[in-house]
């Protein structure tokens, strides 16, 4: 049966967490409750609890990280790098929701800033998932131009409105968010391609450049690398970049009735 | 413990090609049971009241029984459909999954036999 509980060693201490206290004399005091899990101690993960002063803090989520991780903490492990939503590293659970710490502010959050890695993917380590197999499930649907006609001297034309269908689709920073926050994607992720790699296989079924549509859908009809998404719009949802995954699968069903009937 | 590549495991078999005609049917007989219930429901509850013999009398007229054999079988192919989907969404261990997914159509198949017989017996 699907797992609905998490393996013995995966479970929270809920004795363990340490509670790091804000310097003397901070003004504006926040709690930041953390996920830590490191996998030399063999220790079951806990949960840390951070007192930020919000006064000395830039705004955003990944501000106070990084203040953390500066000045109070420098074990506690989180990728980022662009801080402005187009890299896709900082994508974890907050406040219930995954989304990007860099573009999340700290004053969406009402009381304590709850933060998990992204749910139901291995841990490295805190904050750090493992995303390998994500990556293989974005190598396998070939996420590039396939072209047989004899390659032109210059660009690949394409039309404005042509063009105007992959808006909504090329925006994708491949964060990881809604997969991950996919039932069908918690219970199958071995074999369910899950919404943003599916929406970046629609982006080059939907390209007018590209000349392998009929192979791409051939590799997408299955019941389990497609047909496992049920719309539950998780994915809309969560997504950082206001991107609709579910429409785009959901196109891509249509595209499959289309050739047949 | 297994050392395949990650791309060969996302590959994994490759795609079965198939699932759009399970999809397909599944939106057909779903349309199809928009007016075979709307009609089950209705009749049913003008019958109410009625006795034994109504109900007899109602299921033994051509139309009504045709219709109540669609009713059924479509209900049927429709609730296949979907139980099938919640097996493979949730049943892992493949024996048990293999076990289930057959076991779950002849049960359907079954219900769909008795009830067909049910009707006709009624309204021959």
């Amino acid at each position: 049966m699907a797992q609905f509980s998490l393996p013995q060693n995966s479970k929270l201490d809920k004795s363990a967490g340490k509670h790091h206290k804000a310097p003397e004399g901070s003004k504006k005091v926040r709690n930041f409750k953390i996920y830590r899990y490191d996998p030399d101690t063999g220790a079951n993960p806990r949960m840390d609890t951070y007192e930020v002063d919000m006064a000395s803090c830039g705004p955003m989520i990944l501000d106070a990280l990084i203040k953390i991780k500066n000045e109070t903490d420098a074990t506690l492990t989180f990728r980022r790098s662009c801080r402005e939503g187009i890299c896709g590293s900082c994508a974890m659970n907050i406040d219930g929701t995954n989304t990007l710490a860099c573009t999340k502010t700290c004053e969406e959050v009402k009381g304590e800033v709850v933060i998990y890695p992204l749910p139901h993917m291995p841990v490295v380590k805190d904050l750090v998932p493992d995303l390998t197999h994500f990556y293989a499930q974005l190598a396998s649907i070939e996420p590039w131009l396939k072209t047989d006609s004899p390659a032109p001297t210059r660009e690949r034309l394409q039309s404005e409105e042509d063009r105007a269908k992959l808006d909504g689709l090329y925006e994708c920073i491949l964060c990881a968010c809604c997969t991950t926050s996919c039932p069908s994607y918690w219970w199958n992720g071995d074999r369910y391609l899950g919404p943003a790699i599916l929406l970046q296989a629609y982006r080059w079924l939907a390209d007018s450049r590209d000349e392998a549509t009929g192979s791409r859908l051939d590799e997408l009809e299955d019941p389990f690398k497609l047909y496992r998404c049920h719309t539950i719009m998780n994915c809309a949802k969560t997504c950082p970049k206001g991107l609709n995954p579910a429409k785009a699968i959901a196109e891509t069903k249509k595209m499959l009735v289309e050739r047949r009937v | 413990m297994s050392l395949r590549s990650p791309l060969s495991r996302a590959r994994g078999l490759g795609s079965a090609k198939d699932g759009v005609h399970h999809f397909w049917v599944q939106r057909v007989s779903a349309i199809a049971l928009i007016p075979l219930t709307l009609w089950f429901v209705f009749s049913v509850a003008n019958l109410a009241g009625g006795d034994y013999h109504a109900v007899r009398h109602w299921v033994s007229a051509p139309s009504v029984a045709i219709s109540l054999v669609l009713f059924i079988l479509t209900m049927l192919y429709h609730s296949a459909l979907g139980v099938q989907v919640v097996i493979e969404d949730y049943v892992h261990h493949e024996g048990l999954k293999l076990l289930s997914l057959m076991g779950q159509k002849f049960l359907h198949a079954i219900v769909a036999a008795a009830s067909v017989y049910a009707i006709l017996r009624v309204a021959l």
